[in-house]
């Protein structure tokens, strides 16, 4: 037997968004299929509203949405007749007409599914898994494919869906999504979550850093090699010359720091080619925390 | 720890079309006969599968009306014919075309999602059943016709078993075209399905009687799902018999096929 995914455990919440992050192969997809009942689990416990989803009926798949990462829509299909074959499925499905407005399907209806660009794609595959208006709501990548408006478009209506109070749990690989979407993140790196928390409180997670609740930033300079930065800043900033001529300073740095900077610049007449003030990304974050190894 | 949770009730004001509405499933009956419905005129959409359907049957009848392949075998070479095509359609329409699309839909991961929503996978195996039953009844339906306006004289008896053994010869065929599409990869199930509809169309025993047949292919057609079936149509059409021996030799592959499905069938 293969263990894909061993030692997550997650919780997800109403009105939230919760997001799985983690490299290609982490084991994100496989644990929201786990989740989704697609897959058979050899272990653990797995409860979806109350149940199991293994062993779901009709009553509880009509009360939870799924995008798949690759769409699973026919690609002979035209979009307007699928989205109204599927709402057909349920009791009280969302008004197909708004939902292919709202999402920008209304313009592109008579087009064949195997025709569609991979953003209309990805907001076809979102409108199907939002007919049956579901209290949980799995996406897969949903940003996968998507152009910069549609992307604005499919984020206003993620954020939108979740004030409602929707139950949202995505996965994705891009720290973009994660920072602008989740309300708790949750790492996922080689079938295991290794660190969990909102996205403020991961970007708090320093290097040696002692951080109280400011947030870290790394300023980075390019000036001459070798210069002893250590009687400029305090300890608690992390100084390093990552190659020879490039620095960089991490920690909760302050307007007095910048001060002691430049004026200890000045005294020695440095002036840097360049220099960049960076609030830490979760991208660093999750560097740190998975590595830097390409895997 | 996580954060509390957001109680419904502090939703967005005046928005309700996202608002979870407690949803519930449309009822299993209404749920089988979408899809069955959607299903049925995906295949009757599709040109190939129309060919393969309609035309390709159509062209062996009159083939075998203009030919001495079946002289002998009954009053006209018509009588014998049409019962042989039914069997035909029911291998075109339940093996060769719903294993293709089967096969495909499990590749763009069709089946996946649509076994996350209300459907799930006992309503989408319904729903396929029940395209594949509305299809052969437009086939049967203009088989028939064509065979009648032709001068096919069938027993008036035979219509009942006709048509029970038409319905388990495509249940055995489903099955069949199940199990592969499910357990290869989709060119492959193409490729074995309408091989297979060839070879078995040619060979095996449905539109060309056994005894027909070259000597070794004899032994061995009658086993067959598509000699199977090809016998017990003549016997109910031409003779209004109801052929116990092949109705379970249908039904054995029915369920030795749809037990195989359910054992090896992989979604994704």
């Amino acid at each position: 037997m293969l263990r894909v995914v061993s030692g997550i455990s997650l919780i997800a919440e109403r009105g939230q968004v919760t997001a799985l992050l983690g490299a290609n192969g982490a084991g994100k997809t496989t644990t929201l299929e786990c989740a989704q009942g697609l897959q058979k689990r050899s272990g653990g416990s797995i409860s979806l509203l109350g149940h199991d989803p293994a062993a779901a009926g009709a009553d509880l798949r009509s009360r939870v949405g799924v995008m798949l990462q690759d769409g699973g829509l026919p690609p002979s299909a035209r979009p307007l007749p699928l989205l109204r074959h599927i709402a057909g499925l349920y009791a009280r499905p969302w008004p197909v007409d708004d939902l292919a407005e709202r999402l920008g399907i209304d313009t592109f209806s008579r087009t064949t599914v195997r025709r569609l660009s991979g953003g209309q794609k990805q907001r076809l595959a979102l409108a199907a898994a939002l007919l049956g208006r579901p209290e949980v709501l799995f996406l897969d990548e949903p940003s996968a494919g998507l152009d910069p408006q549609s992307r604005q478009l499919v984020f206003e209506l993620i954020t939108e869906l979740r004030d409602a109070g929707m139950g949202i749990i995505l996965t994705t690989h891009l720290m973009d999504d994660a920072q602008r979407l989740a309300d708790y993140v949750y790492i996922i790196d080689g079938g295991r979550n290794v660190a969990e928390g909102t996205v403020q409180e991961l970007l708090r997670r320093g290097p040696a850093v002692e951080t109280g609740t400011d947030h870290v930033r790394t300023l980075t300079f390019e000036a001459k090699p070798g210069l002893d930065l250590s009687d400029v800043l305090p300890a608690d900033v992390v100084v390093a010359e990552e190659r020879a001529g490039s620095y960089s300073a991490t920690g909760v740095l302050t307007p007095q720091h910048l001060a002691a900077l430049t004026a200890w610049w000045a005294a020695n007449g440095i002036m840097p080619a360049s220099m960049t003030l960076q609030a830490r990304s979760l991208e660093d974050v999750f560097l740190d925390i998975s590595g830097k190894d390409i895997r | 720890m996580n954060p509390s949770p957001v109680d419904a009730a502090g939703a967005a004001p005046g928005f309700s079309t996202a608002t979870p509405v407690g949803q519930e499933p449309a009822s299993l009956y209404r749920r089988v006969m979408l899809q069955g419905k959607y299903e049925a005129l995906a295949m009757l959409r599709n040109g190939e599968q129309l060919i393969l359907a309609v035309v390709l049957p159509l062209l062996a009848l009159v083939g075998l009306t203009v030919t001495p392949f079946l002289d002998g075998l009954g009053a006209s070479r018509i009588d014998v014919a049409v019962p042989g095509i039914l069997a035909l359609c029911a291998m075109s329409t339940a093996f060769t075309g719903q294993g293709i699309a089967t096969g495909f839909d499990r590749r763009y991961g069709v089946l996946r999602f649509l076994s996350t929503t209300p459907l799930g996978r006992g309503g989408l195996i319904a729903g396929k059943v029940l395209s594949v039953l509305a299809v052969l009844c437009l086939q049967v339906a203009v088989v028939a016709a064509v065979g009648l306006a032709l001068g096919w004289q069938p027993t008036a008896v035979g219509w009942v078993p006709g048509l029970i053994l038409l319905a388990v010869g495509a249940a055995a065929f489903t099955a069949l075209g199940l199990l592969v599409a499910g357990t290869v990869r989709p060119e492959a199930t193409l490729a074995i399905t309408n091989l297979l509809w060839i070879l078995l169309g040619a060979l095996g025993g449905i539109v060309i009687p056994a005894e027909r047949l070259p000597a070794a292919a004899q032994q061995v057609v009658g086993f067959l799902p598509s000699g199977a079936l090809g016998e017990a149509l003549r016997g109910a059409f031409l003779h209004g018999a109801l052929n116990g021996s092949a109705a379970l030799i249908l039904v054995l592959w029915t369920v030795i096929a749809g037990a195989a499905a359910i054992r090896w069938f992989k979604w994704n």
